[in-house]
């Protein structure tokens, strides 16, 4: 991971779209999925630059709620801005998928793979140039990957792949990046060097939506805290969100808390995490 | 070693032979290159049920314009594109499940198609061909149709490489960076139906999947990257096309079936012995 401190000039800090606008709003947003609503009147902002956990139970419209904002479903009411204008025609907005969802069977290699991020700048019949390997390379050094760039990508250990996905954003020089539980299923070491990637995110002033299932991840690591269970139900720091209340409405009685005396709440989701 | 040449040369001078040789290497190489993308898009069950699809409408070219006219390939071009269009339509929101829903029109139109075949005197012989394929019954001018429609179909693959990789492995990222999905997802559909019109008189309706699924598998279990996958997918496919039909002149025995015969039996091999993904590396103890 050393390589993360090498600041690739090509890279530099991404611009703001429209100055003095959020890069993200959403005012009273519904969505529907499989028929049934999935999500009901969310409204907020998001500021550039920051990072938020977006935590919620399973079927909580953690991975609708991105794809509204990615622009790939639509919304059946209210309206989603990204940087003043409506999410379908930016590029800037990357959906890192969770691992799950992704055939890593495919013949693909690393490299192959963060290249598909530079397909949306290339346009048809066009073929990579050598800027568009430099941005490949430089991503791939930013996540520490540089060495993995001919690995098939069934090859790579969980954590690894998931840089892999957050490299393919960096190419597609993404300002928005949701991140659909790159942190589940991976030991703390892979989750740290996810972290590390993470700063480097926050020093480029990208901002990063993660959906999690690790409230204590949540409440620690990032700036603010998203609790979803087809509403908002809180939005803000952690120690305002994560009531008791708050939790035991989100989750019933999915979660554990535990009174420890001194007043503090370990919380956890029972739900899916090892 | 005159013997030896003599055994190669031998069956080349037949012209049908040479004919039949060149359209089974275009078919091998084009449908590998399409193969590549249905196995990898788990569409098998689309291009088997297609290529039965399009029976009705060949059936109706033969019964205005006889066996050997090339019209056969325009009617079956259409119906192809048709049928692939329409299940591309029903699986988007239909009720059913899409393999349901192909299963239906695929037992449907096949029932016509022999339901048409069946008024024709010369009934068995004429359903034999469209079933099986008679690659040696192939004339000057269908073989150009092939080698036009053929050529188009790899122009298009390399033309739009990129976006159908990003299009199979990844619709979501397809959909952020804001690629014509829909269109992308129509178009490689069209080159299959045109794929399967192209192979028809060459494999034939009932093993046109061999065609289309096994040098495509069998490239996959031996290569990491797609454009090698495709390429050496081509390559089975033409080597099976070139000894399949050796075979069947010197063994008398169907040329489309010799043809995927050679196809199986490649990967046979390959599955037993393939570095890393063979069943044999993957039996030895560790």
């Amino acid at each position: 991971m050393q390589n993360l401190r090498q600041i690739p000039s090509l890279m530099g800090k991404p611009q703001p779209h429209l100055a003095g606008e959020p890069i993200l709003a959403l005012r009273d947003v519904s969505a529907r999925y499989n028929g049934r609503f999935a999500l009901q009147d969310i409204s907020f902002d998001l500021i550039a630059g920051e990072q938020v956990a977006v935590v919620g139970p399973n079927g909580a419209g953690k991975s609708t709620l991105f794809k509204v904002i990615a622009g790939v479903l639509p919304s059946s009411g209210g309206e989603v801005t990204v940087a003043g204008s409506g999410p379908g025609k930016h590029i800037c907005i990357a959906y890192v998928p969770q691992r799950s969802q992704v055939d890593w069977t495919f013949p693909v290699d690393v490299a192959d793979v963060v290249m598909m991020g530079r397909i949306g700048r290339l346009g048809l019949f066009r073929r990579p140039k050598r800027l568009d390997w430099d941005y490949v390379h430089q991503s791939l050094a930013v996540v520490g990957m540089s060495e993995f760039a001919e690995r098939q990508i069934g090859e790579l250990s969980g954590g690894q792949q998931q840089r892999v996905f957050i490299a393919r954003a960096l190419a597609q020089e993404a300002e928005l990046m949701l991140m659909d539980e790159p942190l589940t299923g991976l030991d703390v070491r892979s989750q740290e060097d996810i972290f590390a990637v993470l700063d480097e995110l926050r020093a480029r002033g990208v901002t990063v939506m993660i959906a999690t299932h690790d409230l204590n991840l949540a409440a620690e690591r990032f700036d603010r805290v998203m609790l979803l269970n087809g509403r908002l139900l809180g939005f803000g720091r952690s120690e305002t969100v994560f009531t008791s209340e708050r939790l035991l409405s989100a989750y019933g009685g999915h979660i554990r808390m535990l009174d420890t005396g001194d007043g503090t709440l370990i919380v956890n989701d029972t739900c899916c995490d090892p | 070693m005159p013997n030896l040449l003599n055994f190669f040369l031998e069956p080349l001078s037949y012209p049908f032979m040479v004919r039949g040789m060149a359209a089974a290497v275009i078919v091998g190489i084009v449908c590998a290159l399409v193969g590549s993308y249905v196995i990898l898009r788990g569409m098998a069950f689309f291009g088997d049920a297609l290529a039965h699809a399009i029976l009705p409408g060949v059936a109706i070219g033969y019964l205005i314009s006889g066996a050997a006219s090339a019209s056969l390939f325009w009617w079956g071009l259409v119906t192809a594109i048709l049928t692939a269009v329409g299940i591309g339509a029903i699986s988007k929101g239909a009720q059913l499940k899409e393999d349901t829903a192909i299963g239906i029109v695929f037992a449907g139109m096949f029932a016509l198609g022999i339901a048409l075949i069946s008024t024709m005197r010369s009934y068995t012989v004429d359903l034999v061909h469209l079933l099986f394929g008679n690659v040696l019954g192939v004339t000057t001018a269908s073989l150009l149709l092939t080698a036009v429609f053929g050529g188009l179909v790899v122009l298009i693959i390399i033309a739009f490489y990129k976006e159908f990789l990003v299009i199979s492995f990844d619709p979501v990222l397809a959909e952020t960076l804001r690629l014509p999905t829909e269109a992308l997802r129509y178009l490689l559909l069209m080159l299959i139906a045109v794929t399967i019109v192209v192979s028809l008189q060459t494999v034939g309706v009932a093993l046109m999947l061999a065609m289309l699924v096994t040098p495509a598998a069998t490239a996959y279990l031996l290569t990491r990257r797609l454009p090698t996958m495709m390429a050496v997918a081509a390559l089975i496919g033409a080597i099976s096309g070139v000894v399949g039909l050796y075979l069947s002149y010197y063994i008398s025995i169907a040329s489309g079936a010799a043809i995927v015969l050679v196809c199986t039996g490649i990967f046979l091999v390959v599955a037993l012995f393939a570095p890393q993904r063979g069943w044999v590396w993957r039996m030895r103890p560790a």
